[in-house]
């Protein structure tokens, strides 16, 4: 016989919930306190940095890194060829990496959450329009059509980030739509109907709340693509344009140097690696821990 | 199995319909006049002007400019490079072997490592190898390829000088273009080391490039194999007394590898604009290097041409997958 | 002869206990039913005898054999050999346990090659009459057809077909009509039974139909939150149930409700992992409870054809012993 009684949880709040799934996946966790990390190093760059991002030190080229031979502690990553500090750089390239990725996934955020409702509201003509158009994205590979964009645009960070923003479109609205076209079909959707509601409470009143998990999920992921998209464009110049300390073009800056100073390039492209893994761990995370269907 | 590609093959003609629309738009975005901007800094006569633009068909209503444009995509006109002169059509076929040289190995690195560790990692889910496949994979999914590909080049062609840093073969070697595919090519010229040379060359932008696939495939195939070894069949199968891995490689992977085939051809794209940055690093002469180099002597026509076709591709490619699918499961092909 | 001996047998999930501590016997050509409501562990114990048990389960037993063979400590490779074989299992939906890549042929000549072997033509001779002693008709054509090409019903009897290819001594089937429309139900059954008496097989049929145990069961099998509460001869437990249970799980049946307005319901649910109430499972549940029952837990009572997991076992009249 088995004496042990198991105690039942008690009942959580939703959020409780959520942070119990969530806290469970240590990655997740990780993830989400890289990402604090990073956005705090960012909006306090200014502070946080030990130099300028554009200071050169003619005195000091290509430095390596502080705990190497050569190295000085006041550049701790070392110097880039023209003597700027690397950590420096990199530090105020994470405030332009997360705005871009901020601004890009707000935009097509907003602009898939509105389309995708339209389509899933309306079906029909707009429906099968905007589906079209959707999967005419769908069928060109993002980098390309980002590049594609810039290259019409001309290249600049303004311009990438309208490209990043239209290239991650697509995938906003797919899920809007198919959220929205499942909660149509739910009783409650018709009950508020038949009261009377108007189209545009049924769409952001009822059916919105209801497919925001996958929306976060998504938008979470997304942070990782745009940032990832970024560093590419910067890498072929065709995002930031120098002297701007982005991770992607400070890589494709000392491409020459590479044989000579491996500290120029190995760091802005872990920063990114390290950046987009994290936004990846708390999408996954989210995704876990937001999705009923996995919850037991 | 007729009627269902017959259907599928109806639902890519409006996208590629869009996607001329789509490239011809794109030209005719750029702001200012694009003849002048094609010109850049040297600037542009007033006859030359006029001779460019009839040149172009920009003189004429917008829709006969884009009917004339499909007329002559469809007699595979795309219109000369700006710079060179030359149909775009040809620079891409001549271009072409050396992008599909790179991304077929890539796409066989992927499979061949994704593939077997998804499926081991479900089948021993919650261990060690578990753990790290999908640590790996996810750090994978995450990589910036052309840093991955510095990164490479870095350890093992400077400073462990095991493979050669960029290009396709030795300057050693001159190979006739034969079938454009170095591999072969270096095999028929006889000569001998071409042929390890020119593999050698393969390697390290393989690798780089199939990265992110195989990261995905992985996860793909674990998690599809863990939803299939769930399922009451697998359940049946094993009550039959077959053996272990009788019920992992005949009733649980031929499920499971019904998503995975579609994530392996939604890979075509990713491995597509992959060879872009990869050829970019590794100097590899192919489309995706051309096309960056297009963009920055503002050749637009190439550009235009270049798009269009990689795009037809990935369409041309997503059918075909579209087709396997239905080949491999049964349900899909006997509805409709 | 008995052809499978349960003692003890336990299994557990973690710290759960799906199935705690059974015994029951198997002869050769007997029916036994085993009934219970819902998550009450008939399922999770004969997939233990299959040897179908995943991790994180573990099975633990003082005895589990088949035919005089110790299930528990023989080689893997052995006891597949007498799994699908000797022993085979019929499951609860046929739509999903049947491999939607293969046809119909492969699956039933799978289970036929895996044990006995034998050239293409005589499996695929041996599957057409398999198809045909189950009731498909023109089993030619079915040969080819893909599960989702099946009816449930159709399903259920190639279920069927596959679990009998190998003449088992032993078939276990695991509520194999909820599934099916209730006038396919009965087919099934008959086929069970039929089955069952041309080839003198073992039967083991767990369901949730008590109706359907009393008419075809020669032993029956009462569990409740993974115990076995009571047992005996189908008529006896029938007749007289001696736990409360039994006889509130016969009250509830329509036949025992002529003239009353209402049918009889047993009050709460089974307990589940986290509400394991101490003493005797039942006690929250049973009219006849005692403060007794909620602090002790009951033994069995009673000799292995008669036992009755109670403290005060009910009499002929079904009142409680004192």
């Amino acid at each position: 016989m088995t004496t042990e009684t198991l105690q039942a949880p008690v009942p959580r709040t939703p959020l409780q919930e959520f942070w119990h799934y969530f806290s469970s996946n240590k990655g997740a966790v990780a993830g989400l306190a890289f990402i604090i990390f990073i956005c705090f190093m960012a909006i306090f760059a200014d502070v946080v940095a030990p130099h300028s991002p554009s200071d050169q030190a003619r005195d000091a080229l290509l430095l390596p890194p502080a705990w190497l031979e050569g190295g000085n502690w006041v550049y701790i990553l070392g110097t880039d060829d023209v003597g700027r500090d690397i950590l420096s750089r990199l530090i105020h390239g994470a405030r332009l990496s997360l705005a871009v990725g901020m601004v890009a996934v707000t935009a097509s955020l907003l602009m898939g959450i509105l389309m995708g409702l339209v389509a899933g509201y309306c079906k029909g003509v707009i429906d099968t329009v905007i589906m079209r158009i959707v999967d005419i994205m769908l069928a060109m590979p993002s980098l390309l059509l980002a590049i594609a964009i810039v290259a019409i645009l001309g290249p600049s960070i303004v311009n990438a980030a309208l490209a990043i923003s239209i290239v991650s479109l697509p995938h906003y609205v797919r899920l809007t739509r198919a959220a929205t076209m499942s909660e149509m079909s739910r009783d409650y959707v018709t009950s508020s109907r038949v009261i009377g509601a108007s189209p545009l409470r049924l769409m952001f009143v009822c059916i919105l709340p209801n497919c925001v998990a996958p929306l976060i999920v998504q938008a979470t992921l997304g942070f990782s693509t745009a940032i990832l998209d970024m560093a590419a464009l910067g890498f072929l110049g065709l995002g930031a344009q120098p002297p701007t300390p982005e991770w992607g073009s400070m890589l494709a800056d000392a491409l020459q140097f590479v044989q000579r100073a491996w500290w120029v390039v190995t760091f802005p492209g872990l920063m990114i690696l390290i950046t987009v893994l994290a936004f990846n761990l708390m999408g996954d995370g989210l995704r876990d821990a937001l999705d009923p269907k996995l919850k037991q | 199995m007729f009627q269902f590609i017959f259907r599928r093959l109806s639902l890519v003609i409006p996208t590629f319909i869009g996607i001329t629309l789509l490239t011809f738009t794109l030209i005719r975005l750029i702001p200012g006049d694009p003849i002048e901007v094609m010109a850049g800094e040297r600037g542009v006569s007033a006859e030359r002007h006029a001779e460019l633009s009839a040149q172009l068909g920009f003189d004429q209503p917008l829709y006969i400019q884009y009917f004339n444009y499909v007329s002559g995509v469809l007699q595979g006109d795309l219109g000369n490079s700006l710079v060179t002169r030359e149909p775009v059509l040809s620079e891409f076929l001549a271009l072409f072997p050396a992008t599909i040289e790179l991304t077929f190995c890539a796409a066989i690195f992927a499979i061949l490592v994704g593939l077997p560790a998804g499926i081991i990692a479900a089948v021993k889910r919650g261990t060690l190898f578990d753990h790290s496949v999908m640590t790996f994979s996810l750090t994978g999914y995450s990589m910036p390829v052309f840093w991955w590909a510095l990164l490479l080049m870095l350890i093992f062609s400077v400073n462990l000088g095991w493979t050669p840093v960029s290009g396709r073969i030795d300057v050693v070697y001159w190979i006739d273009n034969v079938t454009g595919f170095m591999l072969i090519d270096s095999i028929l010229s006889g000569e001998e080391g071409a042929f390890s040379s020119a593999a050698s060359h393969l390697i390290l932008p393989s690798i780089v490039l199939g990265t992110i696939p195989m990261a995905v495939i992985a996860r793909m195939t674990r998690s599809s194999m863990l939803e299939v070894l769930s399922e009451d069949y697998i359940r049946t199968a094993r009550a039959k007394g077959i053996a272990p891995w009788r019920v992992i490689v005949i009733h649980a992977l031929r499920n499971a590898l019904i998503p995975v085939i579609t994530v392996i051809g939604l890979q075509v794209g990713i491995l597509l604009s992959g060879a872009i940055l990869t050829e970019t690093v590794f100097a590899w002469p192919g489309i995706g290097k051309w096309l960056i180099e297009s963009i920055g002597r503002r050749d637009y026509p190439v550009v235009q041409g270049g798009i269009l076709i990689v795009a037809t591709i990935i369409i041309v490619v997503n059918l075909l997958v579209d087709i396997a699918y239905g080949i491999v499961n049964p349900r899909i092909r006997h509805s409709r | 002869m008995s052809l499978l001996t349960l003692e003890n047998l336990s299994v557990t999930f973690g710290k759960f206990r799906a199935v705690d501590n059974i015994s029951y016997s198997v002869k050769e050509g007997e029916v036994l039913g085993i009934v219970g409501e819902s998550g009450s562990g008939k399922s999770v114990s004969s997939l233990s005898v299959m040897g179908l048990i995943d991790y994180p389960g573990e099975v633990s037993a003082d005895n589990l054999s088949f035919a005089d063979q110790d299930l528990l400590s023989m080689p893997e490779k052995q006891r597949r050999k007498i799994t699908g074989s000797d022993i085979a299992m019929i499951f609860q939906d046929p739509m999903t346990s049947l491999n939607p890549c293969f046809t119909v042929g492969y699956q039933i000549i799978e289970a036929l090659k895996t044990h006995d072997g034998g050239n293409k033509k005589v499996l695929r001779a041996r599957a057409l009459e398999l198809l045909n002693l189950v009731g498909i008709p023109a089993p030619e054509s079915r040969m080819n057809a893909y599960p989702h090409q099946l009816s449930g019903g159709m399903s259920q009897r190639v279920m069927i077909a596959i679990a009998i290819a190998c003449n088992p001594k032993l078939l276990i089937a695991d509520e194999p009509t909820t599934a099916l429309d209730v006038t396919i139900q009965a087919q099934i059954i008959d086929l069970l039974i039929d089955l069952q008496k041309q080839k003198q097989m073992g039967l083991v049929l767990i369901t949730h139909d008590l109706a359907l145990v009393a008419e075809v069961a020669h032993r029956v099998v009462v569990m409740y939150a993974g115990q076995i509460v009571e047992s005996g001869p189908a008529n006896e437990v029938f007749s007289t149930p001696r736990h409360p249970y039994t006889q509130a799980l016969l009250a509830s049946l329509p036949e025992s409700a002529s003239g009353k307005a209402r049918l009889e319901a047993l009050p709460g649910v089974v307990p589940g992992q986290y509400d394991r109430p101490q003493g005797c499972l039942l006690s929250p549940r049973c009219p006849y409870a005692t403060d007794h029952c909620r602090h002790v837990a009951p033994d069995s009572q009673g000799s292995l054809e008669r036992q009755v997991k109670c403290h005060t076992p009910l009499d002929a009249q079904g009142r409680p012993a004192a």
